[in-house]
């Protein structure tokens, strides 16, 4: 079975990523979809910790250690761009000034609930940062994952069994498999990207979904 | 004269009590007083309660201060790190109590707490474990979570330039929390990169003003700048 890789993912996010978009890109594999905008667009990144427009990691010997991001890693800012402070930065979430997040998940349940913060393990030290936050606060809240764990079990569930972050927030989930949105009638797959059909893919996600890979989109 | 400048760390944190509330600021390292801790560990106070963002890096600044044993609680968003070592030490031996909490909601909680907020409905962590106990509401169709202030007996933060009557700029992502603990708290103590003539701050700039700054010191070089690192 075809499957994309972390990078593929990546770019197939940030084709949809419009100009003048603001952007969170959550820690880990999202972080990739910035190596993907296209170059020609003004897109403009925000980081948690207190920028917008945040660049590229910085040449070595470059490295400033009060310019980092969310996930501590050196970055720079691009010329317009802004710093300010945390409660700032969080208000720009919550009050719905962000126009996309990308985040990563351990699970989506059918209904768009999010989990993503905890295992669930009784000695894990629990950390949950932004996520939650973010859950719930752009308006359009995008989730990047496998369609499948290691085990083979489908990571888009009919409920979470993780503990969730969110409940209800998620709007569109890509996977190595699929770009499916969760609307208000249930999971419609638009887009296919391996090269099995819409029932193979159906049997291996084992919720209902919706065969939307012949309508146009209406966004 | 109003001059709200310390000539030492030590004498800008003799005050600290034990069993204070502290708010620490920094984000990972970037806006980390270290300065001001280490000037804390010195001077002794013990059974503190600690706001942060994260619970330590390394085994400098506040990991410092976890490990010499002087806090009872932490109020943080991610305590678990690749080098937060010495908290997961003590969290697990059940040396220290953790209150766990949505960074927006803990950043909330401290702007609240200096704006004289009595408490607010957030959306951040509906339906959660976070929020198991809180009492919510459905205000136009949305759930929300009520969240309290948060204050603090001392701030202590970092900056980059402040003046003798307490107004402050920050340097890039370090500002993070700086702003609002120092509002939040009823003694905020800067330490700064430098301090600055009263008028070489331009007003429209200031992003602290000096209504909220108790005490001022110098720390020309941060010393633990070039440790932190990419995690």
């Amino acid at each position: 079975m075809k499957k994309l890789t972390r990078d593929e993912m990546a770019r197939r996010v940030a084709l949809d990523i419009p100009e003048g978009a603001y952007v969170n890109l959550g820690i880990g594999v999202p972080t990739l979809v910035a190596n993907h905008l296209a170059a020609d667009k003004e897109i403009f990144l925000h980081s948690e910790n207190g920028l917008l427009g945040m660049g590229p990691a910085p040449a070595k010997g470059e490295e400033d250690d009060e310019l980092i991001n969310a996930g501590k890693q050196h970055v720079t800012l691009l010329t317009g761009g802004a710093y300010f402070h945390h409660a700032d930065s969080f208000a720009m979430m919550r009050g719905g000034h962000l126009d996309f997040c990308v985040l990563g998940a351990f699970q989506v349940s059918a209904k768009g609930d999010l989990a993503n913060w905890h295992t669930g393990a009784p000695d894990a030290i629990p950390a949950v940062g932004g996520a939650m936050d973010l859950a719930i606060g752009a308006k359009q809240v995008y989730v990047m994952m496998e369609h499948l764990t290691k085990q083979g079990e489908s990571k888009i569930a009919a409920e979470c069994t993780y503990p969730v972050t969110g409940v209800g927030c998620v709007n569109r989930i890509y996977t190595d498999l699929a770009m499916i949105d969760v609307t208000a009638q249930g999971l419609v797959v638009r887009e296919i990207f391996s090269d099995i059909d819409f029932d193979a893919l159906h049997k291996l996600t084992g919720v209902p979904l919706i065969d939307g890979t012949q309508t146009a989109r209406a966004a | 004269m109003i001059n709200k400048i310390f000539e030492s760390l030590q004498a800008a944190v003799a005050d600290v009590h034990d069993g204070a509330t502290v708010m620490i600021g920094g984000f990972g390292t970037a806006g980390m007083p270290s300065e001001l801790i280490d000037a804390l560990i010195e001077q002794g106070a013990r059974e503190l309660t600690i706001v942060n963002n994260n619970a330590g890096n390394g085994d400098i600044g506040l990991a410092a201060l976890l490990k010499a044993k002087r806090v009872r609680k932490i109020i943080c968003s991610f305590p678990r790190q690749t080098d937060s070592y010495v908290f997961d030490a003590l969290y697990r031996a059940g040396e220290i109590e953790l209150e766990l909490v949505p960074q927006g909601n803990l950043a909330e909680r401290i702007r609240a707490a200096g704006a004289g907020i009595g408490g607010f409905f957030t959306p951040t962590g509906y339906g959660t474990k976070l929020a198991e106990g809180k009492e919510t509401r459905l205000i136009d169709g949305k759930h929300y979570v009520l969240e309290a202030p948060l204050h603090a007996d001392f701030a202590l933060i970092k900056a980059y330039k402040g003046d003798r009557w307490g107004n402050l700029v920050y340097r890039k992502t370090a500002r993070n929390f700086g702003p609002i603990m120092a509002s939040a708290a009823k003694t905020a103590i800067a330490q700064v990169t430098a301090v600055v003539p009263l008028g070489a701050l331009d007003p429209e700039a200031i992003v602290t003003p000096g209504i909220f700054v108790q005490r001022v010191i110098e720390v020309p070089q941060a010393a633990h700048q070039s440790a932190a690192t990419a995690a």
